[in-house]
């Protein structure tokens, strides 16, 4: 493997590899009740106590429409650029499966609600749009469980007739960072756009992997094979080194790849072949009679399009215009809402560069450290905004500053009360500082000498020894900047 | 006395208990001593007597005489279903099925009054034109033994006509109401698609499905479909129309009336009765004022197989549900796909598993363009057609069937003669009308024939007006003699 040029090749006996990378995602649409029927969606409630008769499917029961979820799509479709269409259908896609409770999942096959879109990557060597070829709407099936009784599978449908946004990508991606950053772009706009909480460990969002690999300079695609149903950036950027390489392998003996679609083994690291083309179900896809074609207005979609917040990409062309920050800082700052949140409500009362720092270094080692999400920070917008404008103003320094977030981190406690209580107010007042650095330059006279004849390093010292001798609460300023008469 | 009370109207069964000449009670309790007696027709899959008649005295210690249906009793279709009460769709895979819930017609049903007395036979899943592909049996047509009463609904038409029941409903895919309407004298209208809620209907062909009422005349279906029709946002096809008081309205002036007469519904073979039947309907209406075109429906010849292909697709994937996983029948397996293959191996008829195969295919890939697209756009051409014609006339006469009644077991081995029941009665649902069969004479061997009236989209009142003015110019008698009581 090399990734010289940012390029993500396969090289085997001189022979350079591309990979590409197309992702079909699957996001759960935040709502509170499922796609077709007034059952919860609620994560981790007790097997089958959030099932309706529409869920199980019971004789003469009908699907109606939740049109909460439907704006959903049409939010989401408009957070990927993409084309609202006004006129979707609903599909049956049938097989038999024991979650199934239907016998067919009810999904939109021809005619999806969301049409051709794009997202912008901002990778190490510049912007790279990826196509997005079309999002739908479909319901989740139930669950099996194979593990609990020996003897028999068991059936929770609290996840049946969930709704799903597929959002299907074009085979646009090339590397694993790409994946990456495309998957991480993806769950941000929606979790800007409150469409999908993008949960990864509670299945909000998951993935179906198509990977296929040519000769660099090939114009043709290689034959592809789905990796099914993965469900973390690590498990399909591990997917898909595996599967690139098994492909590159198989070319490389003489063979060419069946197209197929294969299981992640996340234990072994390894895909293995679920069924081949010729074994691929025949899903007699045709319009559900039990719902009408779905049609939206010009005006319901103008209103959507009204109330849609600021996404990453305005936003971080915002912060970079506005408050002057370097690309690489605004992209992590508007790489999720809750951060841009976060930073805009320190950023508003208190200095930008400074909150920028804060937050991005100290506050995010924190949360890394506690392994949480901003949204569970100890420390408040409020109060950090109060500990940036201490620093500012020169009541404390920035050491001080890191000794006082120290104390901040266990309880949120009001900067300003810390810095009273223990006295760490910064000493700025020059007749005391002057008195502070007579003392060290009286009790350091070789050293002066030395600075003197030429020793520039020296006055690192001499701060050194002021911040000492005041317990560090100097202002760190006006100490250089007396000290530097005083010397000269 | 009590024989006197299953002969009243439905109508005039409503009257009687608002004028408390007759309590709830005695109303419920003739029905169901009549229904007792009546087994040999095999018209009920389910009983409910005992707890009717609680209902009924729970009705008369506290009447409310505002309701439409006070204290009414009324078996119905097998394929609604109801609350408590087994509901089997006439399949063995829902043997024990008890729905927990209530479908909308029976609802609206119950809310003005009526008391559900049993659940009627009828085809399994509602696939069939004699009753013979029902689990639980054939039913006998009351006008004759070893007669079929038509299917799907045939419990029902048989519990009609044989006055087991002062009115019943039906469902009407194809023509499961109107034939089995015609087959035994009685009155069947399947009103516009969207018109009855579907909810709660055991689903055969969902784009087709209609319920309806089926009575012993017009004025009682007019009362029934204004109980059963309603909006109902549960059903996403169900449409939010000015539903009219049809009794109310109901009149037999047809004067300026345009009625259209389809060429293409005279058919080869078809026996002389009929055309003469459909003659003396035309004189009628001329007699009456009402006005005779002659109308072109070019693409009825395509009706059948399109229907043929319409219904079993769907109907392939709306019974994918009854799997042995979640409730009914369930067959042991060694596994998933054995159990899947065992129960429906088991659980379903021939005729039911003849439509599965049959869906299964025109909607399989490769040939999915060919049958099941094709058919669909052939469908909007016979709905095109109605649209055509309605232009220039305001209903539609017909034949409710291209022949009369036939014996038990004279088609069962011979699929597409039973299909071709339906040819009058299939275009209809394809284009989603309205349309009512009314009973209209005999043919030599004593056995009823229906005239259909074909309406426009939500006119169900002109099609009851017109049905009304043929009834009483027609004063059809079912010659019935009791002979299944002994």
């Amino acid at each position: 493997m090399s990734k010289n040029n940012g390029e993500y090749l396969i090289i085997r006996n001189d022979n350079k590899y591309e990979v590409i990378i197309g992702l079909e995602v699957h996001a759960q649409v935040l709502s509170e009740s499922k796609l077709f029927s007034t059952s919860s969606t609620k994560f981790g409630s007790e097997p089958n106590t959030q099932v309706s008769l529409v869920d199980a499917a019971f004789p003469g029961m009908l699907p109606v429409i939740n049109e909460h979820c439907i704006k959903q799509a049409v939010k989401t479709g408009i957070g990927l650029k993409a084309k609202i269409n006004k006129r979707s259908i609903f599909d049956r896609k049938n097989y038999f499966y024991a979650d199934l409770p239907q016998g067919y999942q009810i999904s939109q096959y021809k005619d999806p609600i969301v049409g051709e879109g794009s997202v912008t990557l901002d990778m190490p060597n510049g912007e790279k749009n990826i196509g997005i070829e079309r999002l739908h709407l479909e319901q989740d099936a139930g669950k099996s469980i194979h593990d609990i009784d020996p003897q028999n599978t068991l059936v929770d449908l609290n996840r049946s007739g969930v709704a799903l946004m597929e959002i299907v990508s074009k085979p646009d991606l090339r590397s694993l960072d790409e994946v990456n950053a495309y998957i991480k772009k993806i769950r941000s706009i929606m979790r800007y756009l409150g469409t999908c909480d993008g949960n990864m460990q509670e299945g909000s969002l998951r993935a179906d992997v198509n990977v296929s690999v040519r000769k660099k300079g090939d114009k043709k695609l290689g034959t592809r094979c789905e990796i099914k149903n993965v469900n973390s950036i690590k498990f399909m950027q591990m997917a898909i080194d595996f599967e690139a390489n098994r492909q590159v392998d198989i070319i490389e003996e003489g063979g060419s790849i069946d197209q197929e679609t294969r299981l992640f083994d996340t234990k072994k690291n390894e895909t293995r072949s679920m069924r081949s083309k010729e074994d691929a179900h025949d899903y007699r896809y045709f319009p559900d009679p039990d719902l009408l074609p779905l049609e939206l207005n010009d005006n319901y979609i103008d209103q959507i399009k009204k109330n849609i917040p600021e996404l990453p990409d305005e936003k971080k062309k915002r912060f970079i215009e506005k408050f002057k920050l370097s690309p690489y800082e605004a992209n992590i700052l508007v790489s999720d809402i809750e951060i841009s949140k976060y930073f805009e409500e320190v950023s508003k009362n208190s200095d930008v560069k400074l909150a920028t720092n804060w937050i991005t270094g100290e506050l995010f080692a924190l949360l890394n450290e506690k392994n949480i999400e901003i949204t569970e920070s100890p420390i408040s917008s409020k109060n950090l905004s109060k500990l940036i404008n201490l620093i500012k103003d020169g009541t404390i320094s920035g050491k001080i500053a890191k000794s006082v977030f120290e104390i901040m981190r266990d309880g949120d406690k009001d900067p300003i009360t810390i810095v009273e209580e223990k006295g760490l107010k910064q000493q700025s007042d020059p007749k005391e500082l002057e008195n502070l650095i007579n003392k060290v330059i009286i009790e350091n006279p070789k050293n002066v000498e030395a600075y003197k004849s030429g020793k520039d390093k020296l006055f690192g010292f001499f701060v050194g020894q002021v911040m000492k001798n005041s317990n560090g609460k100097a202002n760190p300023k006006l100490v250089n900047e007396i000290l530097k008469k005083k010397l000269n | 006395m009590m024989s006197n009370i299953t002969d009243l109207k439905l109508v005039e069964l409503v009257d009687k208990i608002k004028k408390k000449e007759l309590s709830s009670s005695e109303v419920t309790i003739a029905f169901i001593e009549r229904s007792k007696k009546s087994k040999k027709l095999n018209a009920y899959i389910s009983e409910n007597y005992e707890n009717a008649i609680k209902k009924a005295k729970i009705f008369d210690q506290k009447p409310d005489f505002k309701k439409k249906l006070p204290g009414i009793p009324i078996a119905v279709k097998d394929l609604f279903c109801t609350k408590n009460i087994r509901t089997t769709a006439g399949s063995k895979i829902l043997e024990n099925f008890v729905p927990t819930y209530e479908s909308t017609v029976t609802q609206n049903i119950l809310d003005e009054g009526g008391i559900v007395i049993g659940k009627l036979n009828c085809d399994e899943f509602a696939m069939g034109s004699s009753n013979e592909t029902s689990y639980f049996g054939n039913v006998q047509n009351p006008v004759s033994e070893n007669l079929v009463p038509g299917g799907s609904s045939g419990g029902s038409s048989s519990a009609i006509a044989a006055k087991l029941t002062p009115a019943t409903i039906g469902t009407d895919t194809g023509g499961s109401i109107r034939q089995p309407a015609s087959f035994t004298g009685t009155v069947g209208l399947k009103p516009t698609y969207g018109s009855c809620s579907r909810y709660g209907i055991v689903a055969f062909a969902s784009s087709l499905d209609q319920a309806g009422p089926m009575t012993h005349d017009v004025k009682d279906c007019s009362l029934m479909l204004e109980i059963m029709s309603t909006y109902d946002t549960k059903d996403s096809t169900s449409v939010d129309f000015k539903r009219e008081n049809y009794l109310t309205n109901l009149n037999e002036n047809i004067k300026g009336k345009k009625i259209g007469i389809p060429k293409e519904y005279r058919v080869d073979g078809m026996p002389k009765e009929i055309d003469e039947l459909w003659e003396k309907g035309i004189k009628i209406i001329k007699e009456n004022g009402g006005q005779i075109i002659e109308i072109s429906l070019p693409n009825t010849n395509y009706a059948l197989p399109t229907y043929y292909i319409v219904a079993p697709a769907e109907a392939s994937s709306n019974l994918a549900r009854y799997d042995g996983v979640k409730y009914g029948f369930r067959s042991k397996g060694e596994n998933l796909i054995d159990m899947y293959e065992k129960t429906r191996s088991e659980g379903f008829g021939d005729e039911v598993k003849r439509r599965i195969m049959i869906g299964t295919y025109v909607l399989s890939s490769g040939y999915y363009d060919a049958y099941y697209l094709k058919a669909q756009k052939v469908r909007r051409l016979i709905k095109n057609d109605f649209d055509e014609a309605y232009k220039k006339v305001d209903a539609i006469l017909t034949p409710s069937t291209p022949s009369s009644a036939f014996k038990i077991g004279e088609k069962l081995n011979d699929p597409v003669s039973m299909y071709l029941n339906d040819i009058f009665t299939v275009p209809i649902n394809l284009a989603g009308l309205p349309a009512i069969s009314i009973p209209a004479g005999h043919d030599k061997k004593g056995y009823p024939l229906g005239l259909q009236v074909i309406g426009k989209a939500f006119d169900e009142q002109s099609i009851l007006n017109i049905a009304f003015a043929l009834e009483k110019n027609i004063s059809f008698k079912n010659n019935i003699t009791d002979w299944w009581i002994k």
